[in-house]
């Protein structure tokens, strides 16, 4: 098939984008500049309100520190699981990504609604930890960071260990044999070679969780409550509660930059550590 | 590849300990909830204890009463329904072409279809929602489609992208060398092929708009209030059993969904 029939093939999904993704994004950018609530003359005023209230920027900074904690837990536990699956046996690793897959399919809302229950002061997890003696009165994990954490984690574990089981089962696993049979323990090769070779899917699973935590609007809202805010409720709260759109488009904005900014340099990083190997 | 020697291989045993410990608690961690809300949407008493004092199907012959409930959960469906079928339709020609080349202008188009999946989605929505008010309209459930086909699109292009790759092009010369047309050997020999990772797609696509917040909460108005901004904002207001059932219910259906696209698309190979 010639090049010109082949990327007319991407026509109709290139003209809804143009006019259902793109075209709402330029208003949005267009709205954030907007003088007055009429538009008129372009003005960096709305930005420039974001930048000079504390109370604005640390919202943008916890959102994105947030992120990354969310990220970095997803990883610790996200990596080892798979690993495992890599290594099982066939018909179990069907059974193992099934279970990973299973939350991310179940309705945000549900599995949120579901961490109530347990996080709650008489949840299912302040029962065990009572019971098993390691506090003397219940855990505040409802409403705080450390529940949204433990939350997000578990929401967006799949994306994270995805695409490193992708990458780790395409490892030839003579390399692993070959380390060892050189001399280098289980751990060592584990980070001389399985952790350098799994970077790209590392990277990728990163990116994906790390975009999905900071704006997961449902969790943020359902288990840090009303005092924890982050932006994607702030960008909420002044579009529809303050009623005040050009400030929530400027906010809009600065949070997309934002993240497009955080995933440019884990693919940067990404991209520098692959000519690295 | 193991030392021959005596001396035991603490590495392993250690590696194996640690990662089998994460491995286990991620795993426990990422089933508890389900059968958590599953176990509680059984209880009999009018709170959200878990483990509960007793079992009652209560909570559920209250859904039936529970007409707003209903009707969101139809708008939902419905939805979910135009928004894969849109998918699928824009996406499958696109993900064809984003297979076989590697124009510029393809690689652009992989950037900017796949951008939903990284940009904020609740600005995306508000942005929508600008843009719906400029022109002169109101929220509807078409923009509300369209709105879901942007975010949800990804999933189809991925996924049928890669069953793409699989395929090999000896197959496709052989059918265009036997004389079948570009069109008849699209539909006889590739749509065949890559159909397991459409389907997958749009199953992928389905749950994604069905479960969609950050867009629906500004292109949906009260008369196409969806299913899960109306149990986010019971949740919110009021911990009520009733949701508790309904999430039972979203569970229940997910799982035997789940299921089914296991069995036909074989669904956790095609998302890898």
């Amino acid at each position: 098939m010639s090049t010109a029939s082949t990327t007319r093939l991407t026509l109709p999904l290139t003209a809804l984008f143009a006019v259902c993704f793109v075209a709402p994004l330029c208003v949005l950018v267009a709205l954030s500049l907007a003088a007055g609530p009429d538009g008129g003359v372009a003005t960096i005023g709305h930005y420039a309100a974001f930048v000079g209230d504390r109370f604005n920027a640390s919202i943008l900074f916890d959102t994105l520190w947030l992120g990354v904690k969310a990220t970095l837990v997803c990883l610790l536990f996200g990596f080892p699981v798979a690993w495992i699956c890599a290594r099982a046996h066939v018909r179990w690793q069907s059974v193992l990504i099934f279970l990973v897959v299973l939350p991310i399919l179940t309705s945000v809302v549900v599995r949120t609604f579901s961490w109530i229950v347990i996080l709650g002061r008489h949840g299912l997890l302040n029962q065990i930890v009572l019971g098993l003696g390691l506090a003397d009165e219940p855990l505040r994990l409802l409403y705080s960071e450390a529940g949204v954490i433990i939350v997000l984690a578990q929401v967006q574990m799949p994306l994270m260990v995805l695409p490193i089981l992708t990458v780790l089962s395409r490892i030839d696993s003579n390399l692993f044999d070959a380390s060892q049979a050189l001399g280098a323990g289980q751990w060592r090769t584990l980070w001389r070679v399985a952790v350098p070779l799994s970077m790209p899917g590392i990277i990728a699973g990163c990116i994906l969780t790390y975009a999905a935590s900071i704006t997961a609007f449902v969790t943020q809202t359902l288990i840090g409550g009303a005092r924890l805010i982050y932006m994607p409720l702030f960008i909420y709260q002044q579009a529809v509660g303050a009623n005040n759109w050009p400030f929530a488009a400027a906010i809009s904005v600065i949070f997309m930059v934002a993240v497009l900014v955080v995933v440019a340099v884990l693919n940067g990083f990404g991209r520098r550590f692959e000519k690295h190997v | 590849m193991s030392d021959p020697r005596a001396r035991p291989d603490w590495e392993a045993v250690s590696l194996r300990l640690v990662f089998g410990l994460l491995a286990a608690v991620a795993l426990i961690f990422l089933v508890a909830p389900t059968l958590v809300i599953l176990i509680t949407s059984f209880t009999d008493s009018e709170s959200l204890r878990f483990p509960p004092t007793g079992f009652s199907l209560r909570w559920y012959e209250a859904l039936l009463d529970a007409d707003q409930m209903q009707r969101a959960a139809w708008n939902s469906l419905q939805i979910a329904v135009c928004t894969t079928l849109l998918c699928v339709l824009l996406g499958t020609p696109a993900s064809i072409a984003m297979a076989r080349s590697r124009h510029p202008w393809i690689r652009a188009c992989d950037v900017l279809f796949m951008s939903p999946l990284l940009l904020p989605a609740l600005a995306f929505g508000f942005a929508g929602l600008i843009f719906v008010n400029q022109m002169g309209f109101r929220p509807s459930v078409t923009f509300l489609v369209l709105g879901h086909t942007i975010v949800c699109v990804p999933f189809v292009l991925r996924t049928t992208i890669a069953a793409m790759t699989q395929l090999d092009p000896a197959l496709l010369d052989a059918s265009r060398s036997l004389g079948a047309s570009e069109w008849t050997t699209f539909r006889r020999v590739t749509l065949p092929l890559i159909a397991k990772g459409i389907a997958a797609g749009a199953f992928l696509a389905f749950m994604a708009s069905f479960d969609n917040v950050p867009v629906s909460l500004f292109l949906a108005d009260e008369r196409t209030e969806v299913l899960p901004i109306h149990l986010w904002q019971q949740i919110e207001s009021n911990l009520d059993v009733r949701t508790a059932a309904a999430s039972g219910v979203i569970v229940m259906l997910t799982l035997g969904l789940m299921i089914i696209a296991e069995r036909t698309a074989g669904l956790t190979r095609q998302m890898r």
